[in-house]
């Protein structure tokens, strides 16, 4: 991504040119209306979706708050059988844990199943700077990687494009033939694909949930790539975030169907595995070697606060990008961050710095449905304004503060509040002389609203006038 | 070489001194709840006996375009192979051994080329395969699952990487959850589970172009499951 000195500068520039692209918003609003109906009905299903909650968010509860102790016994498990785990406090860390695998293997060829921990660090471009071809074989991902994109939603990484620039795109990357057709693209996409499973050594993935109790590490997807990714290349190395952490197998029962519930509005997502350890005595396939990559990345820092440490037990459904009015109209790529939506609001300002990030609190118009939609139910919106609250009290601005300091004196003089509001009119008069001008003082939020008219009359004013009437 | 280990678990350690506030109920339990699964009555309903979950085993199977038969027969799954081989113009299919695939493998027609891959098998050779035949550990009636193993169904790849994947199960393997179907694995396995555990549901399939149901993304095109007595 192009560094920019000033995030919140970018976010502005960003939000204005996409909410301005229609016919893209309305692309992305009606794929996620095909998902409202989907997720409603198989929620219905449930025998109590809110009991359900309830004990999705006890478990990852329970992992999070253990995590020292489940970490431990998930090394201890999946050591046990012949698995390695490298322990990476930051992305630089794992990144060259990775690479120094592929340089000490001999690895010329790597295929990647969707990890956005590997977005996280960087890791491609990493890769592909020591000449490593690296290609990323889960359809949404290849065309994003294609596009030299970053993912535009965590789970349906090219939501925003229309089938024609698809096509455009594997014509022009790939020399396929036009087509309008889905399934085409998806065949094109298949069949370029098949040779890197086979000819990749190392095959890198992430990971949705590390099982304390068995050693295991467990990954959902649709596509059949990630399975393809972890049984044919002789090195199998996942990058999975400490927070994925859940103490037992069973608990995976209830996980998996929330998760698919959530994110897709499917039962089950099409496939869930488990993988404890590289190819084991008595079976016939399976990487000969399996590392996996614990990574913290600022993760400590958010678990460090307890009022928001529930925001660790995300499991990136993408069910509150899919319901956020916000996203639904600056789109994924405004954000500007690793993880997009109210989650990534939530989180980006402790990964990454809460000043350079706190513009993120104010992405959300506080209605909740995020905090609804959640299968694991975190607080989202009331994180929002809890990192609105930390930014002010670390930090404070000079004229806001200036702005309240008047208020209150005002506020606290009836005499003054009552001439106040009589000048109201008056002011609002003079306001118009500017209005549209430079020189407007609330410039920035008449840009695109009108100011609301102060009433002629005061409702305590009416009041009175009313008793006195009466009598 | 494990990296920074200590380190990082003492920064964990360290954050999690305070304890972090409930932000949900405490999780109520069921009236009849199991010790490794108490969550499981909240999840879609299953129906008590075997003949309602082999007809949900059958409802979701539709939705997932899985092809699901129950044969009154081994012949009968013998048969219905064969006609998908004529059907399909399967040249090659790739299988391992077991107890129901020796017994189906042995009646096929002799036209159809047979890859046994139990000692192994070379990449290009399996995914030049038109079908692979594998076993099961249980189908899951909820949700119109397959539970694979690495030691029970012939590895990992045999059930991904030729297009057409074709399970062979008994009516006994029927489980009603996924709680279930993990209850049995360990039962079974103990502590030495295989390395490789997946849950199946339906052909290989993806939504990534404008959200549009597409069927065969990267692995199988085409799911049958023949369910023998
Ligand atoms: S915060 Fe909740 S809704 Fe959002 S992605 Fe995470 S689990 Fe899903």
């Amino acid at each position: 991504m192009i560094s920019t000195p000033e995030p919140s500068q970018q976010f502005h520039t960003d939000a204005d040119r996409t909410t301005a692209d229609d016919p893209r918003r309305a692309a992305v609003r009606k794929a996620l209306g095909n998902y409202k109906v989907a997720r409603g009905k198989t929620e219905n299903a449930f025998t109590s979706w809110p009991h359900a909650r309830d004990a999705a968010a006890a478990i990852k509860y329970e992992g999070v708050n253990h995590l020292d102790r489940y970490l431990r016994e998930f090394e201890e498990k999946f050591t046990a059988r012949g698995g390695k785990v490298f322990w990476a406090s930051n992305s630089a860390q794992a990144r060259e844990y990775i690479l120094g695998l592929a340089r000490e293997r001999g690895v010329k060829s790597i295929v990647k199943s969707k990890a956005m921990t590997s977005e996280e660090i960087h890791l491609n471009a990493a890769l592909e700077k020591e000449g490593y071809a690296v290609v990323e074989s889960d359809l949404g991902e290849f065309i994003q990687q294609l596009m030299h994109e970053p993912p535009y939603h965590f789970v349906f990484p090219c939501m925003h494009l229309k089938r024609e620039e698809i096509s455009a795109l594997f014509e022009r990357e790939l020399g396929s033939a036009k087509t309008d057709s889905p399934e085409e693209l998806t065949m094109i996409a298949r069949r370029f694909m098949r040779r890197h499973y086979i000819d990749a050594d190392m095959g890198i993935s992430g990971g949705n949930f590390i099982v304390a109790e068995t050693g295991m590490i467990s990954i959902t997807e649709n596509e059949g790539n990630a399975r393809l990714t972890t049984a044919l290349p002789k090195i199998h190395v996942a990058l999975i975030g400490i927070e994925k952490m859940v103490p037992k197998l069973a608990d995976l029962a209830l996980l998996l169907p929330m998760l698919a519930t959530a994110g897709t509005g499917q039962h089950l997502t099409c496939y869930n595995s488990m993988y404890g350890g590289p190819r084991q005595p008595g079976e016939l396939d399976g990487p000969e070697e399996f590392h996996v990559v614990l990574l913290d990345n600022h993760r400590t820092r958010l678990l460090a606060d307890p009022e928001q440490r529930d925001a660790l037990h995300c499991i990136r459904c993408g069910a509150c990008l899919n319901v956020c009015p916000i996203f639904k109209n600056i789109g994924g790529h405004a954000y500007g961050t690793t993880y997009q939506g109210p989650i990534g609001s939530v989180i980006t300002p402790h990964f990454r710095g809460l000043q350079d990030w706190k513009h993120l609190s104010g992405a959300s118009s506080l209605c909740g449905a995020c905090t609804e939609a959640c299968p694991v139910k975190i607080d989202i919106h009331h994180h929002l304004l809890h990192n609105r609250r930390n930014a002010v009290q670390e930090q404070k601005v000079w004229w806001e503060r200036l702005i309240w300091f008047g208020y209150v004196e005002l506020m606290k003089r009836p005499w003054a509040f009552k001439i106040a509001m009589r000048l109201a009119p008056l002011g609002q008069k003079m306001h118009a002389l500017v209005l549209g001008t430079p020189l407007d003082p609330v410039g920035a939020w008449t840009k695109t609203r009108e100011f609301p008219q102060a009433a002629p009359q005061s409702f305590h004013d009416y009041w009175q006038e009313r008793k006195e009437a009466r009598k | 070489m494990n990296g920074d280990r200590e380190a990082l678990l003492a920064r964990v350690t360290e954050a999690l001194r305070v304890p972090a506030p409930l932000h949900h109920e405490k999780p109520t339990k069921p009236a009849t709840h199991s010790v490794t699964a108490p969550f499981r009555e909240w999840l879609p309903p299953v129906g008590a006996g075997a003949a309602e979950q082999v007809a949900l085993f059958a409802k979701q199977s539709e939705v997932l375009r899985t092809e699901f038969l129950e044969c009154p027969s081994p012949e009968a799954a013998v048969q219905h192979l064969a006609k998908l081989a004529q059907e399909n113009g399967w040249k090659r299919l790739a299988l391992h051994s077991g107890r129901l695939a020796d017994a189906v493998a042995a009646s096929l027609p002799g036209s159809l080329e047979l890859l046994c891959i139990d000692g192994g098998y070379e990449k290009n050779a399996l995914e030049a395969c038109d079908a692979g035949l594998t076993e099961c550990e249980s189908l899951v009636a909820q949700t119109g699952s397959v539970c694979v193993t690495a030691r029970s169904s012939g590895g990992r790849a045999l059930s991904v990487l030729p297009p057409h994947h074709v399970v062979i199960a008994s009516r006994s393997q029927l489980v009603p959850d996924l709680a279930a179907a993990y209850e049995y694995l360990a039962a079974k396995y103990g502590a030495s589970y295989p390395s490789f555990i997946s849950f199946i549901s339906g052909p290989s399939r993806t939504g990534d172009i404008e959200r549009i149901l597409v069927l065969g993304a990267h692995g199988p095109k085409k799911l049958t499951i023949l369910l023998v007595p």
